[in-house]
């Protein structure tokens, strides 16, 4: 097990720039989970601290040694991909113990590692058939295998569940969390799924064009999203926006829409009066109640069994909210809602966080 | 709905059967004349099997012509060029698909070149840049401009298996341990079987069946492959068709069991259940 250093990383393919800079630090035995859309990067990152990708400028360290001019064998980490990538024309058995092979561990050794593994995964039963004759998600168990045969100095996994159904990925993703909890590897953890990220993460790095935008636990970037690239990214349904121009009034302030309503924003923020600013809130914070400040027109309900998402109009601003009260499932055309003070999240012009 | 899917199979079944019948009718001309005793060959007219059925023709071709040398002459020049040429070509192919270096494209370019030459343009100076290193009249030199004719082909044959197969796979391997070679080795090539197979049953029967360079390079029966062996048959003033068709038909017989020893590869898809598709 070891720390992972990541310092000032760039990457560009030709003269196409993918990273702009990285970096962050990961302790010996934390959980980190790549979050971003589509193409901002973290597989390319992922793929360079593998030393699968050369390192345009910047360093990586593992375990305090500098690692970009080293082979992918020479690093000790193992990566379980997209693909699975398991070899075809091996036996399960032989695809987990390939690496101990590679390093001419001893037949014995190479037995109980695997064996060890495939118990762990439930893997025994399947240890003679080839990778053909398995379903997704005993393939994907077998590419876990291959990775937790050997003790790497690191776990990555590129988006591993994406290729299960969502039944499948659910389990999976609480077993990739309880293998965790037992080897207490250091993992960094390629993912889409918010779910995922949540759930899995120590902590998450949140990235955007080749941009790390905030690094942070779980809660720290629900709770306070850093920018609104992160606050409209974490959550789903994803967070409210109203854009507007702040205004200090009196001890208060306030944020003036477009259509000249206002929305009281209860403290004054460090931020001229005037300026473009953005109040976020998430839909399942908005609160409905007869005596609400602001009149809401419902266009549609979405009831997801768990809850509630209405999908309203404000001020001619479309927003959500989701509720859990099941009689909102036949509202009026109109109800009452509130903002409350404590849930608003403010960003200034440049879209960072400014509460 | 049923009986409209029972006609478009007779249908399709025929249409096999059709193409099969016109494809395989010259070699069944082949066989049919290679049996027909000498004297029925021109007496009987046009029939699909002569009245009298004989083998006294195989039995010549093999016991008192040259054609057992011809034969190994060519077993041993279309072999090693079948085996030099898928060697090379695998290296190749895989560089082109893998790696990107400075010249790939240029390389590919010449290699596109050589292609486009008509050979009978390149006898008279291959001819001249042979003779002088000995290469003439022997086996050798066949299998070198084989070899050099064969490779750019075969290369963008092998080069194209080889994308077919996920990088991801050597990428597993390297993190593995594996290097970029061993990963080649153990994980690549085993996958490539079906192409490789490929490559050596082409290289083969283009090297087998080769008359032009056989012919201008080699004088002599010492030397000489069995098509250009074929042509003895043909003397100033007759040509010996059954011996010729005997001989032809026992030409076939390597192409034959070559390709039953390499079907087995041909058809498997080896890669599988490697990623998820
Ligand atoms: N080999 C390559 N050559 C050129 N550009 C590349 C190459 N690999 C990736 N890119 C580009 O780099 C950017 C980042 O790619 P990357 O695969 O890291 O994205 P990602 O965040 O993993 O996306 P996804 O979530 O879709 O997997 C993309 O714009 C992609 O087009
Ligand atoms: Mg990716």
């Amino acid at each position: 097990m070891a720390s992972i250093d990541i310092h000032g990383i760039r990457k560009s393919f030709g003269t196409f720039p993918v990273l702009h800079g990285v970096d962050l630090t990961i302790r010996d035995g934390e959980f980190i989970v790549l979050v971003g859309p589509s193409g901002c990067g973290k597989s390319t990152l992922l793929r360079m601290i593998a030393g699968l990708e050369d390192v345009t400028a910047g360093e990586i360290r593992i375990d305090g040694k500098r690692v970009n001019d080293l082979a992918p064998k020479d690093r000790d980490i193992a990566m379980v991909f997209q693909s699975y990538a398991l070899y075809p024309h091996m036996s399960v058995a032989d695809n987990m113990s390939y690496s101990l092979r590679l390093r001419r561990s001893t037949k014995e050794k190479i037995a109980s590692a695997v064996g060890n593994a495939a118990s762990k995964l439930g893997l025994d039963p399947l240890l003679e058939r080839r990778p053909r004759a398995l379903s997704g998600g005993q393939r994907q168990r077998v590419a876990m295998g291959r990775a937790i045969v050997r003790q790497p100095k690191a776990f990555l996994f590129d988006e591993p569940l994406s290729n299960l159904d969502a039944r499948l990925r659910e389990q999976m993703r609480a077993e990739i969390k309880k293998l965790h909890g037992d080897l207490r590897a250091t993992s960094i953890y390629v993912t889409h799924d918010q779910i995922e990220a949540m759930t899995l993460a120590d902590r998450i790095v949140a990235m955007h064009a080749g941009v790390v935008q905030q690094v942070g636990t779980p809660l720290d970037l629900y709770d306070r999203p850093a920018n609104l690239f992160v606050a409209g990214f974490i959550g789903s349904p994803g967070m409210n926006f109203f854009e507007g121009r702040y205004v200090a009034s009196g001890e208060g302030a306030e944020l003036q829409l477009a259509n000249g309503a206002t929305l009281p924003l209860g403290k004054r923020l460090g931020i001229e009066s005037g300026s473009v600013a953005t109040l976020g809130i998430r839909p399942e914070h908005v609160v409905i109640a007869d005596g609400g400040a602001l009149e809401a027109k419902v266009d549609l309900i979405e009831p997801t069994g768990f809850g509630i998402i209405m999908h309203v109009t404000i001020h001619d601003i479309p927003m959500k909210i989701f509720t859990l009260d099941r009689a909102m499932l036949n509202p009026g055309p109109n109800v009452r809602v509130d903002l409350p003070r404590d849930k608003l999240h403010l960003f200034g012009t440049e879209g960072t966080r400014v509460d | 709905m049923r009986t409209s899917k029972l006609l478009l199979t007779v249908a399709h079944r025929l249409a096999i059967l059709a193409y099969i019948v016109v494809a395989l009718f010259p070699l069944f001309w082949l066989l049919k004349v290679s049996v027909t005793p000498n004297d029925l060959l021109y007496s009987e007219g046009v029939r699909m099997w002569p009245s009298r059925a004989t083998f006294e023709h195989y039995e010549f071709v093999i016991a008192h012509s040259a054609f057992p040398t011809f034969f190994k002459n060519s077993l041993i020049v279309a072999g090693s060029t079948a085996i030099a040429v898928t060697i090379l070509a695998s290296l190749a192919g895989y560089a082109l698909s893998r790696f990107n270096f400075r010249a790939k494209y240029w390389i590919v370019a010449l290699m596109l070149i050589t292609q486009m030459f008509p050979l009978v343009m390149l006898v008279a100076p291959i001819f001249k840049m042979l003779s002088p290193l000995g290469l003439t009249n022997s086996l050798t030199g066949l299998v070198i401009v084989y070899t050099a004719f064969n490779v750019p082909f075969a290369t963008f044959l092998m080069q194209s298996f080889f994308d077919g197969i996920p990088k991801d796979l050597e990428e597993a391997a390297m993190i593995d341990g594996a290097t970029q070679f061993v990963a080649f080795r153990q994980i690549i090539l085993p996958l490539t079987l079906p192409g490789i197979a490929a490559t050596l049953g082409f290289v083969f029967t283009a090297a087998w069946s080769e008359l032009l360079f056989a012919l201008m390079l080699i004088s002599g029966n010492d030397a000489a492959t069995f098509p250009v062996g074929l042509l003895t048959f043909v003397s100033k003033f007759s040509v010996d068709f059954g011996q010729m068709m005997a001989a032809g038909i026992l030409a076939l017989i390597p192409a034959c069991l070559f390709f039953l020893l390499i079907q087995r590869y041909l058809v498997q898809g080896l890669t599988a259940g490697a990623v998820k598709g």
